[in-house]
């Protein structure tokens, strides 16, 4: 069961997550040029809407497993 | 009623053409064949550049930027202007030595330009690598954007009361007008040819190559980069005539994208990229810039610059074919002195005086067009 | 010792894996090679672990037991010279050369702007359905399902057995074309199983979401159906209408295209030497296509081609299939007038469809209004600029993906060596650069594979994978009349080129 950081917040996640699991119900990844809340659309890393930093690099949350202490900042 | 001018080429020439040909009073008709700046304008960096290969092609530039500063308030935001200023950066001792005389030439033509020595250059661009020696500062330089810009000069030039046609293609020049492609004919008083490379499909012997550049855009990362960079070596490129060559050319755009350039290549045709151009290109931008490696590339692609044998532009009379003339063959200057070409092509139609001495650029010079 | 055939397969999903077992059974080495961390592709998302009977048990049981190099969490960047393919993975750029590259890249949701549509918890139907298999948590929310395809019925199933609340299906095929579907469906008996249980679901037919609406997030869905429209209380909205397919490594590569699909003969080689293409991304088709289409190119690409032939016609029956569904599923062209001239049609760049009015080229309204010029590069408004307003899409963005500059210098290197032997066409020799093809040639004598491959020891076919059970649900050629009708069907034409391949002896 890894444990991340969702922008400082701990985050507990199932077993083989993808780090989409972690941005809440609804998902929101960021936001948007004008500042509106986006989430992930395609879910299959195609959109890039859920594009998140791992870690300081930039990823697609869709498409990463959750790996215990990852710290993960919306965009 | 049969235009004074009709224009062949919505790039950025023909439109700068357009405006000024009909706020001096004549009857315009633009024909594009695609879309407005979609051809060699929209692979252009809209770099706004006091370049100095020669006494008159600086002249010909701050012309070019005056005429700019003058249109911007009438073209309106979408131009994008930003007065960003230049930094040309010297990387070793041999490009530091020649930077103290070329500011004189620039304060001499009245082109304020700073000399920056290591210090004041990278503090006046902290993202500058070690390697950086100094360089020159030309405040007077800006960007804008260019599809952005043919388009505001062709709608400006409508309501000068120009005529568009867009989505139309020239077939052919005949004695006195066009025909279409569609096998209908366009007459006019005179004909500018502004159509960039595709000038050459319409008068066989033009002197004029395709020259292919590849360009990179980044990311958004505001505040990383304040001025339009250009190394040194610049100049020795574009005015060169070697096969390949790459010169280091990063712009800051206003939404914080950067944008990447620029290759020199004679002799391929194909819109391909070519990987060992574009990495080059990088790789020789790293070595300016180190904090690029780690901002993402989100497109690069390919431009063909129309090129003369001698890097002028053609602007003027074609002797032996009255009422044709050229206004193509800017290189990697055109966005830059589109304007001032258009002041060339009013002077000439008009026969009023020329702005500038207009001799460099005339078609004449070369024995292919000279029929007279 | 003689030299493996290297067979790069990109996409592992059921086409790129029944490709990989195929390929490899025949004694190639093959590389496979997908974005997500685990086989499967989309279709098979979260199997990888549990599935046990079936092709996925099958394919995933013959790839644990295989010598087949699978490279997960890569995705391509760039093809800096033919016969090498960059990557980009979590340990950065890896450069793959090969002699055969088979792209098995599949097919993404096409989504069609509305009001709303950037809402948080509004996503795609397989989008929606990715996420709860990569662990998001739906027990209990309100969910509705909407679009097109077979797609949501399947996802509105799967969205209930995980706890959520399924409010409505509507599918905007209206109902007589979907019961045409009726008398496919019964031929069909393992598809037909699937489809039952969809009975119990609460599907609408000729409806679809004209606004989604809430503050900040999903909260209220307006649903067009037969008696009106109806407002319901949502927290999350599955919502795509078909799917595309994925070529961008295809056009990256040069290879023809025909009516938006890569060009394939029947053993499904593209038009560039050395490059062949299977599952939707020669047709949209689902998991039947795509095994028959991987199958095929695997065995082909491995210099097999006697045996892809016999292939041939239970392939043809599963294209048959995809264009059954392809018309009753066609969009109704009002689709395209559910997004108001606020409505943003490029996400990226917040670009509404007010914006892009008047433009007749894509590639004007990129120039001009930046349609297209954000982080996805196209890949999300270019099919819904394509619905509304007729623009043909782009060409593929270079580099394929976003990547660093110092990764892409890595991504473009190779430029000027050339590993191994000239594996290609002549003409494609000591060509650094793709997009200059050398014609379209399927002669068949072109599929035998110039390099010395190991010899075939006299095994039989099903013994050479290295699992002990052959392979089952295969679709495997039927006997007696039905065999014959298919493949009449081929040699009266149904392909391209089929008449330069299929030699007349043939049944």
């Amino acid at each position: 069961m890894p444990r991340i950081l969702v922008d400082g917040s701990p985050v507990d996640l199932p077993e083989g997550a993808l780090l989409t699991a972690a941005l809440g119900c609804p998902p929101v990844a960021g936001l948007s040029l004008s500042g509106s809340p986006r989430g992930p659309l395609c879910g299959m890393g195609q959109c890039f809407e859920c594009l998140v930093l791992v870690d300081g690099c930039e990823r697609l949350a869709c498409l990463t497993r959750a790996v215990a202490g990852m710290e993960v900042r919306r965009g | 009623m049969i235009p004074d001018v009709l224009i062949v080429g919505g790039g950025v020439v023909g439109a700068a053409c357009a405006l000024a040909l009909a706020e001096a009073g004549c009857s315009v008709t633009l024909v594009e064949a695609e879309g407005l700046g979609s051809g060699a304008t929209a692979a252009a960096m809209g770099h706004l550049v006091a370049l100095d290969g020669s006494p008159a092609e600086l002249a010909f530039c701050r012309l070019g930027q005056e005429r700019w500063r003058a249109l911007a308030p009438e073209l309106g935001p979408g131009l994008e202007l930003d007065p960003c200023g230049t930094l040309w950066l010297a990387a070793d001792q041999e490009e530091w030595d020649l930077v103290a005389p070329r500011c004189e030439v620039y304060r001499a033509s009245g082109i304020p330009a700073q000399l920056l020595d290591a210090r004041a250059i990278h503090e006046a661009e902290p993202c500058l690598g070690p390697d950086i020696v100094g360089g020159m500062r030309v405040p007077g330089d800006s960007v804008i954007y260019p599809p952005a810009a043919a388009r505001l000069l062709a709608e400006a030039a409508r309501r000068a009361g120009a005529t568009l046609r867009i989505g139309t293609a020239v077939a052919a020049l005949v004695p006195g007008g066009v025909r279409l492609l569609d096998d209908t004919g366009l007459r006019g008083g005179r004909v500018v040819l502004a159509a960039g490379s595709a000038s050459r499909a319409l008068l066989p012997g033009l002197p004029l190559v395709r020259r292919k550049g590849h360009l990179a855009i980044t990311g958004r990362h505001p505040g990383f980069l304040g001025h339009q960079l250009v190394e040194l070596g610049y100049l020795k490129s574009a005015h060169g005539s070697e096969t390949d060559s790459v010169a280091f050319n990063l712009q800051p755009r206003p939404n914080g994208q950067l944008l990447l350039g620029s290759s020199r290549q004679f002799g391929d045709e194909q819109p391909d990229l070519r990987p060992a151009m574009l990495r080059r290109m990088i790789q020789r931008a790293l070595g300016y810039v180190p904090g690029l490696a780690a901002l993402p590339v989100l497109r690069a692609w390919t431009g063909f610059r129309p090129t003369t044998p001698d890097h002028r532009p053609l602007i003027g009379p074609v002797p032996g074919r009255p009422g044709l003339f050229l206004a193509c063959g800017h290189e990697g200057l055109g966005i830059t002195t589109a304007p001032s070409t258009a002041e060339l092509i009013v002077s000439a139609i008009l026969g009023r005086p020329p702005a500038l001495d207009p001799a460099p650029y005339l078609p004449g010079r070369f024995p292919e067009l000279n029929h007279a | 010792m003689a030299e493996k055939a290297r067979i790069l397969i990109v996409g592992a999903g059921p086409g790129g894996l029944a490709a990989a077992i195929a390929a490899a059974g025949a004694g190639a080495s093959v590389t496979l090679v997908d974005a997500l961390p685990e086989p499967g592709g989309q279709i098979w998302r979260g199997r990888w672990s549990t599935a046990s009977w079936g092709p996925a048990g099958t394919l995933f049981r013959a790839l644990r037991a295989s010598a087949v190099d699978l490279r997960l969490g890569r995705r391509v960047v760039t093809a800096p010279t033919s016969g090498r393919l960059g990557l980009i993975g979590p340990d950065g750029v890896e450069c793959v050369a090969y002699d055969r590259l088979i792209l098995a890249t599949g097919a993404r949701e096409r989504f069609l702007p509305f009001p709303g549509w950037t809402l948080p918890g509004v996503l795609g139907a397989g989008g929606l359905q990715a996420l709860v298999k990569g662990g998001l948590e739906v027990r209990g929310k309100r969910v509705v399902v909407a679009g097109s395809g077979p797609l949501l019925l399947a996802v509105a199933a799967f969205l209930r057995a995980k706890g959520a609340e399924v409010l409505a299906v509507a599918e905007q095929a209206g109902l007589r074309p979907l019961l045409g579907l009726a008398p496919g469906l019964l031929r069909r008996p393992r598809l037909l199983a699937q489809a039952l249980p969809w009975i119990t679901l609460p599907l609408h037919t000729g409806a679809w979401v004209t606004r989604a609406e809430g503050t900040d997030r999903l909260q209220r869905v307006h649903l067009r159906t037969g008696c009106g429209i109806r407002v319901l209380e949502a927290d999350l909205l599955a919502c795509g209408f078909g799917l595309v397919a994925n070529l961008d490594l295809a056009q990256l590569l040069g290879c023809e295209l025909r009516a938006g699909l890569v060009a394939v003969d029947p053993l499904q080689r593209s038009s560039i030497p050395g490059v062949f293409a299977a599952g939707e991304t020669t047709g949209i088709g689902g998991v039947d296509k795509a095994l028959a289409e991987g199958r095929i190119a695997g065995l082909a690409a491995a210099g097999r081609p006697a045996e892809a032939r016999r292939l041939l016609p239970a392939a043809g029956r599963t294209r048959a299939w995809g264009s059954a569904l392809e018309a009753a599923f066609a969009l109704n062209p009002a689709l395209g007038d559910l997004a108001q001239p606020d409505t943003i049609l490029c996400r990226c760049e917040e670009v509404t469809v007010a914006a892009l009015r008047g433009f007749s080229r894509g590639r004007d309204a990129r120039l001009q209004a930046r349609c297209g010029m954000g982080r996805c590069q196209g890949r999300t408004c270019g099919p819904a600029a394509e619905f509304l307003f007729g623009w043909t899409p782009g060409g593929p963005r270079q580099p394929l993906v976003p990547l660093t500059c110092a990764d892409l210098v890595d991504a473009l290197e190779g430029v000027c060596e050339r590993e191994g032997p000239a594996m290609l066409a002549p003409a494609m020799a000591g060509q650094g650069t793709r997009g200059e093809r050398c014609g379209i040639s399927f002669d068949e004598r072109n599929a035998v594979m110039p390099w010395p491959l190991p010899a075939p020891e006299g095994r039989s076919p099903e013994a050479r994978f290295s699992c002990a059970s052959p392979l089952e649900d295969w679709p495997n050629p039927p006997a007696g009349l039905a065999h014959d009708k298919h493949a009449s069907e081929l040699r009266r034409g149904a392909f391209p080129f089929a008449d330069t391949l299929l030699d007349p002896e043939q049944p």
